[in-house]
């Protein structure tokens, strides 16, 4: 059979409708498209594509499984390192990784790895197969291990822990499971239905789940010990925003993305006055930054009723740090982009303390700075006034410093992240372990599930050494 | 879930409740709140936590009714549930050393002192608490804050408690009289805190107030909360509540308070009118 170049496209709802709606945007593969674009896998004796996969999901062989129609077994092939599929297959990059490996893509487009490990999770769920799939494990437990909260890390260190034989609780702050995948990625890129039914494959491993217990404050992690836990993972994420250090950051219309994420996902504001969590969304929204968080942040603002919605990114197009998918569906939908471009000030009414404009200069690039990119620098002279009454920063997170200020004795960088070695996750307190953003910075979903998911292998050891 | 273990009505529109949660119980100290969700649909909002029983599991909380949530909670009975609550969050108030202090309470402020006033009491200092109120059928913890062995001085705008007048006024004297006075602490409105703040400064008498703005999440993770303290942005949940009052901006402060307004008293009304449908439904 001839090579097909391109990608099975994946259907999607069109642009006009979807930016109304909170529905999924990307629909799915069917049967058909699924075992068309399986057939596109080579099988390659050494497959490259595992190794960009930060969790090495064994990928020819999940991909081989579901050509031979065997979609059960596929999605056990996932689930050997991947606990979270349904998840995975729409929020990785995998255009940065698994894709970026394949061999077919070195002169076509890639296998569709993503969109075949969605598929696979799906038709799991939805013939309603999950249950049956769950392994029995022992009723003997090896020792308990807390998990600090319950982002990708944690979900994916708790995981992993319960398939080796602990007995694991996990403790979150907020009343639901899921951190990031809850409070930040709208239900029109992750239907909240998924991430619950992946968090109840977890407790059907013998996962419990605390909610409404913060780590530093309710219970300490040294309290943890006490409580008979042998090992702690700290997977807390970059919770800490970041606003714009410009005047007028503090007033009314001005939001932080995850305060403005978490008012419409975690607190469902998209259905207010049925909920009770209001969000005020304007007419015309700026949304500073061109990340995924950025590009979320836009987007609902259409689905909420903003007239204009408008992205201001001080570097260039080439630069945004959003996946090109998320971009594209932003642009198609309608939101407009102001590269190149910088906030000066956040223009308010002085009477009421509301956003009434924002004012922007012009940048060009210039020569590399730190971080390998382009440096932005101002052009004299092109200020400019954008017409605005709410304005969202997207610039980024830092790692949340409550459970390093409960506990002098852990060693942080600079940015307030945990320091870990890279490859066991060990902090430099003895038993405790820490993963994901929390000692990163803010980084990707499989990123921080791959750094949980090697905690959990240094934390056997550590206990089964301390037997 | 969360039980309502008592219940007690203060006055027409402030209600005591205490609430069953070991955890909150066990690490809570003064000046510290909760984070409350009452049902599936419901928001998250702030209280603080106005004292606590560790061998009995119990959070006492002070709410006055203000919108849909806290009056969605005051119809919630005895032996009730909460679906969430979370704490104890925010930081507690520091006041060892302290050795002569003015506490000034105001509305549900008058509850959410009173462990401010017994630490203080403890610490050996000399305390004096004065509260405020529009009527004396307004007014409640008087008892508990003279217990608690507090000096008690009453101010009610109409005179039929106390004295006549704002709490500044009393304040005021006491200032003018007593040159010792090394801390006032005032918790109440926002138009309160300012106006103690304003009084004092001149005096050069610390001032810690304990702000109230907006709060999500409450762990530092949404900025709703962000508070001016001395020309810096603060978040209220994990930097305070209590800050400097001489360097908080209290007008911008009530400017972010005010900044749902519209919508909140459109879920009110809604759940007004849901409650009558259920009279008539009767």
């Amino acid at each position: 059979m001839p090579l097909i170049r391109k990608k099975t496209e994946m259907k999607k709802q069109e642009p006009l409708a979807r930016a109304k709606n909170f529905n999924e945007v990307a629909l799915g593969y069917s049967e058909e498209e699924a075992l068309l674009e399986a057939s596109r896998c080579l099988q390659c004796k050494k497959p490259f594509c595992v190794e960009g996969c930060p969790v090495n999901i064994n990928i020819p062989a999940f991909i081989k499984l579901i050509s031979e129609k065997k979609y059960d077994a596929a999605v056990k092939k996932i689930k050997e390192t991947n606990g979270l599929p349904a998840v995975c297959g729409r929020v990785c990059p995998q255009e940065e990784q698994c894709e970026l490996k394949c061999i077919v893509g070195k002169k076509n487009e890639p296998v569709g790895i993503g969109r075949l490990e969605r598929f696979a999770a799906d038709r799991e769920r939805e013939s309603g197969s999950i249950e049956k799939n769950a392994q029995e494990l022992s009723k003997e437990k090896i020792a308990r291990v807390a998990v600090v909260g319950s982002g990708p890390a944690g979900l994916a260190c708790a995981g992993d822990l319960a398939l080796l034989g602990y007995e694991v609780t996990i403790y979150e702050s907020l009343h639901a499971t899921g951190g990031v995948l809850r409070y930040g990625i709208p239900e029109f890129r992750l239907p909240k239905e998924i991430l619950d039914i992946e968090v109840n494959y977890l407790k059907q491993l013998g996962v419990s789940l605390e909610l409404n217990v913060l780590i530093g404050k309710t219970i300490t992690v040294p309290g943890l010990f006490k409580l008979g836990y042998k090992a702690v993972f700290i997977g807390t994420g970059a919770g800490l925003p970041s606003f714009l250090g410009v005047p007028g950051e503090n007033l009314t219309g001005v939001y932080s993305a995850n305060e403005y994420l978490s008012r419409i996902n975690l607190m469902q504001a998209y259905k207010f006055p049925e909920t009770d969590t209001p969000v005020n969304i304007g007419k015309i929204v700026a949304v500073v930054g061109a990340g995924n968080v950025a590009m979320d942040a836009a987007r609902v603002s259409l689905r909420l009723g903003a007239e204009k919605v408008y992205i201001v990114y001080r570097r260039g197009e080439e630069e945004m740090p959003a996946r090109k998918e998320e971009i594209e569906n932003a642009g198609e939908e309608g939101v407009i982009f102001h590269l190149l471009t910088a906030p000066l000030e956040i223009i308010g009414d002085p009477a009421t303390g509301k956003v009434r404009a924002l004012k922007l200069i012009k940048n060009k690039l210039g020569e590399p700075d730190a971080s390998g990119r382009k440096r932005p620098e101002p052009v004299p002279g092109s200020e400019y006034t954008l017409e605005v009454d709410t304005v969202v920063s997207a610039i980024g997170q830092s790692p949340n410093p409550l459970v390093p200020q409960s506990m002098p004795e852990l060693k942080t960088a600079k940015h307030g992240n945990i320091v870990t070695d890279e490859n066991t996750g060990e902090t430099s307190v003895p038993g405790v372990f820490a993963g994901g953003d929390i000692s990163t910075g803010a980084a990707t979903v499989i990123a921080a599930m791959g750094a949980g998911k090697k905690a959990a292998v240094s934390i056997d050891k550590y206990i089964k050494k301390s037997l | 879930m969360f039980k309502i273990a008592r219940k007690k009505v203060l006055s027409s529109t402030v209600q005591l409740m205490e609430i069953s949660a070991p955890l909150v119980a066990s690490s809570a100290k003064s000046g510290q709140f909760v984070v409350l969700r009452l049902n599936e649909r419901g928001e998250r909002f702030p209280l603080t936590i106005a004292s606590t029983d560790k061998e009995k599991g119990l959070i006492t909380i002070v709410f006055q009714i203000a919108g849909k949530s806290t009056l969605q909670l005051s119809t919630l009975p005895e032996g009730g549930v909460i679906l969430d609550v979370l704490g104890p969050l925010g930081k507690y108030t520091d006041l060892t050393g302290v050795k002569n202090a003015v506490v000034v309470g105001g509305g549900v402020g008058i509850a959410e002192i009173y462990p401010e006033v017994k630490e203080l009491v403890h610490e050996g200092a000399r305390v004096r608490t004065i509260i405020g109120a529009r009527n004396k059928d307004l007014l409640f913890f008087a008892e508990e804050l003279e217990s608690a062995g507090s000096e008690l001085f009453i101010a009610t705008d109409d005179g039929s408690a106390g004295r006549k007048g704002f709490v500044t006024e009393i304040l005021k004297e006491l200032l003018d009289s007593d040159k010792s006075i090394d801390l006032v602490l005032a918790v109440g409105p926002v138009v309160m805190m300012k106006v103690v703040s304003n009084l004092t400064k001149p005096y050069g008498v610390k001032t810690l107030v304990s702000v109230n703005p907006i709060m999500l999440d409450a762990t530092g993770m949404c900025g709703a909360c962000r508070v001016t303290v001395g020309g810096k942005v603060k978040f209220g949940c994990v930097d305070g509540p209590s800050f400097d009052g001489h360097q908080v901006d209290f007008d911008e402060l009530m400017k972010r308070l005010g900044q749902f307004k519209e919508l909140e008293g459109l879920s009110k009304q809604k759940y007004i009118d849901s409650l009558k449908c259920e009279k008539c439904r009767e």
